[in-house]
């Protein structure tokens, strides 16, 4: 057996090092956009302040963006070196889209970035604009497989164990290219990104108009911040990836844990706008709840039940027990593959054989399974409920205060008089680093409420780490914090440097502050 | 679809390519990183150096990221057992390159000596260190690495970090740098003038020699001094995969065994001589194009004579023989190699022309000139 505390640290290197990845991704997904709007109307009206525009917020892109590189490539090493079992277990599945991921966009992405900076006297006008849109494109695309992989882990559609290769194998690959939790992932998580490009853009902007300096830029620049944003927004919150959570049992799992719903209620179930979950005793000690709300959003029904946190765990129960009865079978099988009275038993009961492997968490032979062994492994089927509903919470309310602001600078915008509101300005420079949180909230709530399970029902956590020394984990996770703390610190100087020098860094000689030639 | 044993032997060819294809995409750029500190001696000449591939590093990296993500998808035994074995070799890979993004993005945006310098050595960490360490652990999977299994397929490896660096694997870990750092010296010779192409030139030739020297003699002491793997189970190409079903016994010359079964494998070793020599020869004179092509022939040559020995092996076990990872045993289903196979031959050629395209735009020779010009926009 793994020891937890292996386990623990494992779990600790990928979230750290998974969240400060994703610290980078969010802005470069948005500002791909960005750039492309800004260039495009440079091409359509020739007027070289777009130009500049394009150039200047691609500088700062491109600080965010080296380090999105940096950190990308510690996620697709980790699988590996940290998570072999896992590796082992469903690669099979999930190092496809890694793979195609590369070949189909992030290819096209890092070719044309390097076009994108270094090719404007190259290329014609619309040459560039053509790199600037293929680097979107790749970009998005990106973003599209790796959630269609993340998808999978939520949601393991379209795949079967084999007791031969002892492991998870394709059986239904288009299952798994248009499994419906990625499809809401994807839309969800890009147009999060998309805020976060535009929430760059507008507070930068914002900042240089309180300081009455580059008005031009910045008012062109906060327009475009503005439309864009409103548009993302809406479609974070509209298409909020709410809808998607239906659709599978861990997102239900997911679903009833972030709601602190305890209990199965009639259709359709109420929302908790507030409550203080009570682990232990499995109740909420407060609550303020709004009728009916859940029961819509959950199932854009008015009569589907959405099962509670009891419900689930009583069918846990019953699954554990099926799947031990499957382990038992593998295990013999593994040694005799011929013995047909017990692949008669395995096929049985392979539908559950991730709830029986929850019990390797305490058992080397899961036949020795006692209540208290069981009670265990079932509490272990639902994540913790009170960080869950808490992050949720704040990034859902982060989330309508980007609608307020946006739709603020939108209105603004539109009647043309948004820099005489420094109200306005002030809340968009001090807004900054909302999107990020939310951005992290969200996606700790996507991870964290997935556990036990690193595939649902298919993997435990516990089982899909390296075989590696507790001491190695402290290693690299000290070396992993050591080098992104310093990375941190040298991006962030370079960001706040170059966003405070404005436009003045291209040294045209068209803007306030401008660098001076060496 | 394609049949299984098919698709195994595709797959094998195919991790080949694209083992070959990153290093010379991504290790003509490292190669540059490795002899930036040298053969720029003042800001301007390694401004030279970093914009020579200013524009491509960082499509050229996605070579790497496929290879991994190739080796996830068609080999994940291989891809699990493999980055957990070489954990810290592996961690030391990935930390080298943390400089590289930033150190081409971050060194040139602030005008001040020690930050420069530091982000120089920082390129030159980038581009010496994976290479080294990518030819040290192609040099243990010669000697066996000490994993085993479980019964539910889960490895552990037993040796340490330290253990890894043995005398041969150290020559493989040479060869590798020097072929990395060759490649580069051309490329940058195509795209310089001046002092930095003079220096190019003499780096050139250093690691060229070096090159044909660690070349041959890892070569004698595969020959002579180490014991090879072989199964001596019946292999059947169509089975399913399960790495712990067959016999695996040491054998002396084993690693050569391939050369006399098929003799037609004997021109990898071949190319890769011609290819070091004919670069060097053009190179010196002046063809530096035609060079960077001989050249790429010789990494074809040097990656495929290590392939070509080990086959069918991917990576033995020395600790559990019967638990070696092969071509045979190690793959992932029949419909995964074959999605994958299919997204190979549709992407593979848009990749390589979109990239021919890329380099067409930036071609032409970097000068100090152009520095100057653009010290806001360059590197």
């Amino acid at each position: 057996m793994l020891s937890e505390q292996l386990v623990d640290l494992s779990r600790l290197q990928f979230a750290v090092t998974a969240m400060y990845h994703f610290l980078f991704v969010p802005l470069t997904i948005g500002m791909t956009w960005i750039l492309v709007i800004m260039e495009s109307v440079y091409v359509m009206t020739g007027k070289t302040i777009y130009k500049d525009m394009t150039r200047f917020w691609g500088k700062l892109f491109g600080i965010n963006f080296a380090l999105g590189v940096t950190t990308g490539i510690t996620m697709e090493f980790q699988f590996g070196t940290n998570w072999a079992y896992y590796s082992h277990y469903v690669g099979d599945i999930f190092g496809a889209p890694l793979a195609i991921e590369g070949l189909m966009a992030f290819f096209l992405e890092s070719t044309f970035i390097g076009l994108f900076f270094f090719g404007w006297d190259r290329l014609s006008r619309r040459q560039h604009l053509l790199v600037t849109i293929l680097m979107a494109v790749g970009t998005n695309l990106s973003a599209l497989w790796i959630l269609i992989a993340n998808g999978w882990m939520q949601n393991p559609v379209g795949a079967e164990f084999s007791y031969v290769t002892m492991r998870m194998e394709m059986v239904d690959f288009w299952a798994v290219l248009f499994n419906p939790d990625a499809q809401a992932k994807f839309v969800h998580t890009v147009s999060a990104g998309y805020v976060t490009g535009a929430m760059f853009v507008l507070s930068i902007s914002a900042f240089y108009l309180l300081r009455g300096r580059d008005v031009e830029f910045a008012k062109k620049s906060f327009r475009i911040a503005a439309a864009f944003g409103f548009a993302s927004i809406c479609s974070v919150i509209v298409l909020g990836d709410e809808s998607g959570y239906t659709v599978g049992e861990a997102q239900q799992t997911k679903l009833a844990a972030m709601e602190a719903m305890w209990e199965t209620e009639p259709a359709p179930a109420g929302f908790n706008l507030i409550a203080i979950p009570n682990e232990k005793e499995m109740k909420n000690d407060f609550a303020i709840e709004i009728p009916w709300v859940m029961g819509i959003i959950g199932t854009r029904s008015l009569d589907k039940q959405i099962p509670g946190i009891k419900e689930i765990r009583e069918k846990n129960r019953e699954r554990i027990l099926s799947g031990m009865e499957a382990v038992v079978a593998l295990e013999a099988l593994r040694k005799n593959p011929a013995d047909a009275a017990m692949k008669a038993e395995f096929e049985d009961h392979k539908a559950d054989l991730g709830f029986g492997l929850l019990l390797k968490k305490y058992l080397v032979d899961v036949r020795q399974v006692t209540p208290e062994i069981l009670e265990k492994a079932v509490a272990d089927t639902i994540p913790k409920v009170t960080p869950l509903f808490w992050s949720f919470r704040l990034m859902v309310a982060f989330g309508f205060m980007m609608l307020g602001l946006f739709g603020a600078a939108l209105v603004y915008s539109l009647k043309g008089n948004f820099a005489d509101k420094p109200w306005l300005l002030r809340s968009a420079l001090w807004m900054l680093p909302v999107p990020w949180l939310s951005c992290e909230l969200g996606w700790f709530v996507a991870e964290y409420g997935r556990q036990p399970w690193t595939i649902y029902g298919v993997l435990p956590t516990h089982m899909s780490v390296s075989t590696l020394s507790v001491n190695s984990l402290y290693g690299s996770l000290a070396g992993f914090i050591g080098f992104y703390t310093l990375l941190l610190i040298v991006e962030m100087y370079l960001m706040v440097k170059f966003a405070k020098q404005g436009p003045g860094s291209l040294g045209t000689g068209r803007y306030d502050n401008e660098l001076a030639h060496a | 679809m394609l049949d299984y044993p098919s698709l195994k032997i595709i797959w094998w060819l195919l991790v080949g390519v694209l083992l070959v294809g990153f290093a010379i995409m991504d290790g003509h750029d490292m190669g540059v990183g490795t002899l930036l500190p040298f053969v720029g001696k003042n800001d301007v000449e390694r401004r030279v150096v970093i914009n020579t591939v200013g524009p491509h590093w960082d499509g050229n990296q996605v070579w790497f990221i496929t290879g991994g993500g190739a080796i996830f998808a068609a080999w994940p035994l291989v891809y699990a057992t493999a980055f957990s074995g070489f954990y810290w070799a592996m961690l030391a890979v990935l930390w080298a390159l943390f400089f590289r993004p930033v150190g081409f993005d971050y060194r040139s945006k602030i005008d001040n000596p020690t930050w420069r310098n530091t982000w120089d050595w920082g390129l030159f960490v980038g581009g010496a260190v994976p290479p080294l360490i990518f030819g040290v652990a192609f040099g243990n999977l010669f000697l066996g690495v000490p994993f085993q299994f479980a019964d539910n397929l889960m490895s552990t490896y037993t040796g340490t970090f330290w253990a890894l660096l043995n005398p041969f694997a150290l020559l493989c870990g040479v060869v590798s740098t020097a072929m990395i750092t060759f490649h580069g010296a051309i490329y940058l010779m195509h795209r310089t003038d001046g002092a930095v192409y003079a220096r190019s030139r003499t780096a050139m030739m250093l690691f060229g020699g070096l090159l044909l020297l660690t070349f041959s003699a890892a070569g004698l002491w595969l020959w002579q001094g180490i014991d090879g793997y072989a199964i001596t189970s019946a292999v059947n190409p169509e089975s399913l995969p399960n790495p712990l079903d067959k016999t695996v016994v040491r054998q002396a010359g084993a690693w050569l065994a391939n050369y006399e079964r098929y003799p037609a494998t004997m021109a990898l070793p071949a190319i890769a001589y011609a290819g070091i020599l004919i670069a060097m020869l053009l190179a010196a004179q002046g063809a530096t194009l035609a060079a960077f092509v001989a050249s790429s022939f010789a990494i074809l040559g040097i990656i495929g004579t290590a392939g070509a020995s080990l086959f069918p092996f991917i990576m033995p076990s020395s600790s559990d023989p019967r638990a070696s990872l092969t071509v045979w045993d190690s793959v992932s289903s029949q419909l995964t190699l074959n999605i994958m196979l299919w997204a190979t031959v549709i992407f593979m050629p848009i990749i390589i022309a979109y990239t021919s395209w890329a380099y067409k735009v930036m071609a032409g020779k970097v000068t100090a000139a152009y520095i100057r010009e653009n010290e806001h926009a360059a590197y």
